[in-house]
């Protein structure tokens, strides 16, 4: 599946292995619970790992291992479920994950610049290509509320100093 | 009232742009319907029974007659010939074709206006008191606060997909005119020790499990308050309902968590905000918003005005309007004038674009270029001196703008029906217009008093027939139009659900069964002065119920 990231199409090195066994090398995620449960042997491997979150699970879970995962996927089964917003502010705003963030599912261009403003740095879709999603976080130039881009507010940029 | 600097004009414009290019994918076949729904219900576009409807935005209901005359233009030019005053204070078309919606925000945009989140899942339109900043009873004006929620929640990026549509309501009177407590989030202006603040209510709502909101919050003040709702939005977000549709509102998170756990998961979210996720609204900002809500420059007037009383006496349609379409206004010499939309056998809150011209042309003439829309879907100029009154009392008669029934049985908030409404089970307005008729002379009406009459085609509740004082909700029964009553609904401060008063009758029964309700009450109060709700509260509804059902056997 097509990957987009900082602005270009790149390869996936990473493998999402949800039930089967998790293989001998390469980049895997796991669905959080299978995280938690087999920590200590995954996080002892010699290669990155990361964690796909479901809209249900909490973030705040991973709070203890954000140093060492390399990539944190947020599920979006339906474009409709909007708790990946929530669950990428809470990693980048309050627990301050800085690795990659990467929106998978049902991702279309429409919502792009909203998960950008969430935090997400990455975008694995088929529903949407390179150069529409490049327009897409164009297409506004100034936002109200502080979100987890770090673009200034409307509401301070007002009262900036030219 | 708000002027657009240039980061407003600028997101509005990016907002035309954006959505001419949605558009132009989705004609072209690009985007197929599905993936549009979500573009256009983010834009007020419904595709509707026969046509595509545009909901256009009036944030808290105001409007000036710059804007008021691009609504008549955009209802001449581009629906009709009219648009219809929607519960939310907006202004719905519902005659205006997909291609033409670009160039109809473009129009907007030029008058600082848009359709930005009126449909969708995401955060609509805040409503307030319609004659805020003119009522007497008011502690302050709501008004900049409004604005303020309006630019937060504005393409917020958090809280575009929540589980279901989100309403929020802000009075700062007593009297709640802005029905705060069947909203999801009520707030209520408060002051305490000098400082400004907000009683926050969660979770009320209307459609088929109707709601009284729950306080969670005694007095947030006013620096915090857009930090408490974005904790508000966040457990909701997270934690309301998406497997059902109908349990998806704020209301039955609340409900089901119960009011005690929701407010501490509020309060634990709010709480855990590092200082880094704070909205941080500069003082500057606030002082910067409320400027712009300065009252006008009104004149030092006596209280009383020869001319008003000069022309009572003349002229008893006008003395007998202005007893029912008035409202105190908070400066001697001046009131705030009801326009009523509900002519009898009219069609409620529709306005033609004649009309609408009337209106700016008054507004801009005599009333500080202020105009209101209200949620029981009429208009109000909030600020008129007494001596302009006859002036423009003659100018809406003459534009058929001058019923006098304000707050009485036949100004019903009734939504469009099985006539327009594609969700509708059985149709509101010829049911409207039927018990109007019973009710259309005006001594019998202004001896029944004060008397809301609350008409929805279906569960969803559009018509907020939860809260009418008499509600009436069509329901379909083997493709017939049946109509439940329920009676003692109200949406102000004391805010009530309607009983159900027993089986639903024939929409040729109805008007019968509302008069039997009114003449029923008219030998039960203790005078004329008590009113319809009170004289329900006092004696109970059986009365009612016997009356209506004995005389149907």
């Amino acid at each position: 599946m097509p990957l987009i990231k900082n602005g270009a199409e790149i390869e996936d090195v990473w493998t999402f292995v949800d039930k089967t066994d998790v293989p001998a090398t390469g980049c895997v995620t796991l669905p959080l619970a299978r995280f938690l449960a087999s920590m200590d042997e995954v996080l002892a491997r010699n290669t990155q790992i990361g964690v796909r979150l479901e809209p249900a699970d909490d973030p705040h879970d991973l709070e203890p291992y954000l140093d060492r995962l390399a990539l944190i996927e947020v599920s979006f089964p339906k474009y409709t479920d909007g708790r990946g917003y929530s669950q990428a502010q809470l990693l980048r705003r309050r627990l301050g994950y800085t690795g990659e963030l990467r929106a998978v599912g049902h991702v279309l261009t429409d919502q792009i610049l909203y998960m950008n403003r969430s935090g997400f740095d990455a975008y694995s879709t088929t529903r949407a290509t390179l150069p529409n999603i490049l327009k897409a976080l164009k297409e506004y130039s100034a936002f109200y509320q502080p979100a987890a881009d770090g673009n200034r507010s409307v509401f301070a940029r007002r009262h900036e100093k030219a | 009232m708000y002027r657009y600097d240039q980061f407003d004009a600028q997101i509005v414009k990016e907002r035309v742009d954006q959505f001419r290019g949605q558009v132009a994918r989705r004609l072209s076949g690009d985007i197929l319907e599905d993936e549009f729904k979500p573009l256009r219900l983010q834009n007020g576009v419904y595709l509707q029974l026969h046509a595509y409807m545009l909901r256009v935005a009036i944030p808290y209901g105001q409007l000036d007659s710059r804007k008021m005359r691009k609504l008549a233009l955009i209802a001449r030019d581009y629906d009709r010939g009219y648009g219809h005053m929607t519960t939310r204070q907006n202004i719905q078309y519902n005659w205006v074709a997909l291609k033409d919606i670009p160039d109809v925000l473009e129009h907007l945009a030029e008058v600082e206006m848009h359709a930005i989140q009126t449909s969708g899942n995401c955060i609509r339109n805040t409503t307030s008191d319609h004659f805020a900043g003119a009522t007497k009873d008011e502690i302050m004006d709501p008004r900049p606060w409004c604005e303020i929620i309006r630019q937060w929640s504005t393409f917020h990026p958090e809280f575009a997909f929540l589980p279901r549509k989100f309403k929020i309501a802000v009075t700062a009177a007593e009297h709640d005119r802005a029905a705060i407590r069947v909203h999801d989030i009520g707030l209520h202006m408060r002051e305490r020790d000098g400082e400004v603040g907000f009683e926050v209510h969660v979770g009320g709502g209307q459609g088929r499990t109707p709601h009284i909101a729950a306080k969670v919050a005694d007095f947030v003040p006013e620096a915090e308050l857009l930090d408490y709702l974005e904790a508000i939005m966040r457990v909701y977000n997270r934690f309301g309902r998406r497997d059902n549709k109908y349990k998806a509102r704020i209301k039955i998170l609340v409900s089901e968590t119960g009011e005690t756990e929701f407010t501490r998961l509020v309060e634990e979210e709010y709480a855990a905000q590092r200082e880094t996720e704070k909205i941080a609204l500069p003082q500057a900002e606030i002082d910067r918003i409320h400027a712009y809500f300065a009252p006008p420059a009104f004149a030092d007037k006596s209280a009383t005005s020869e001319a008003f009383e000069r022309a009572k006496a003349a002229d008893p349609k006008f003395a007998n309007w202005s007893e029912v379409n008035l409202h105190p206004h908070k400066v001697p010499g001046y009131t705030s004038v009801t326009i009523s939309l509900k002519p009898i056998a009219g069609l409620a809150g529709d306005a033609t674009d004649a009309q609408m011209m009337v209106m700016a042309h008054l507004a801009e003439t005599y009333g500080f270029d202020d105009i209101r829309v209200t949620h029981a879907q009429n208009v109000v100029l909030p600020h008129i001196a007494l001596d302009d009154l006859y002036t423009v009392y003659r100018e809406l008669d003459a534009a058929g703008l001058a019923t006098a029934n304000e707050s009485h049985i036949t100004d019903m908030i009734v939504c469009p029906g099985l006539d327009y409404c594609n969700l509708a089970n059985a149709r509101s307005i010829p049911v409207g217009q039927e018990i109007q008729k019973v009710f259309a002379d005006p001594a019998y009406e202004r001896d029944i008093g004060k008397l809301h009459i609350n008409i929805s085609g279906c569960i969803n509740a559009c018509g907020h027939h939860h809260v009418g004082h008499i509600g009436i909700l069509g329901v379909d029964r083997k493709g017939e139009e049946f109509y439940q009553i329920s009676l003692g609904g109200r949406a102000d401060e004391k805010a009530a659900i309607g009983d159900i008063m027993g089986k639903a009758l024939a929409s040729d029964e109805v008007p019968g069964a509302v008069k039997t309700i009114v003449d029923t009450y008219r030998d039960l109060r203790t005078n004329p002065d008590e009113k319809f709700i009170d004289t329900l509260e006092r004696v109970g509804h059986d009365p009612f119920k016997e009356a209506v059902y004995n005389a149907a056997d």
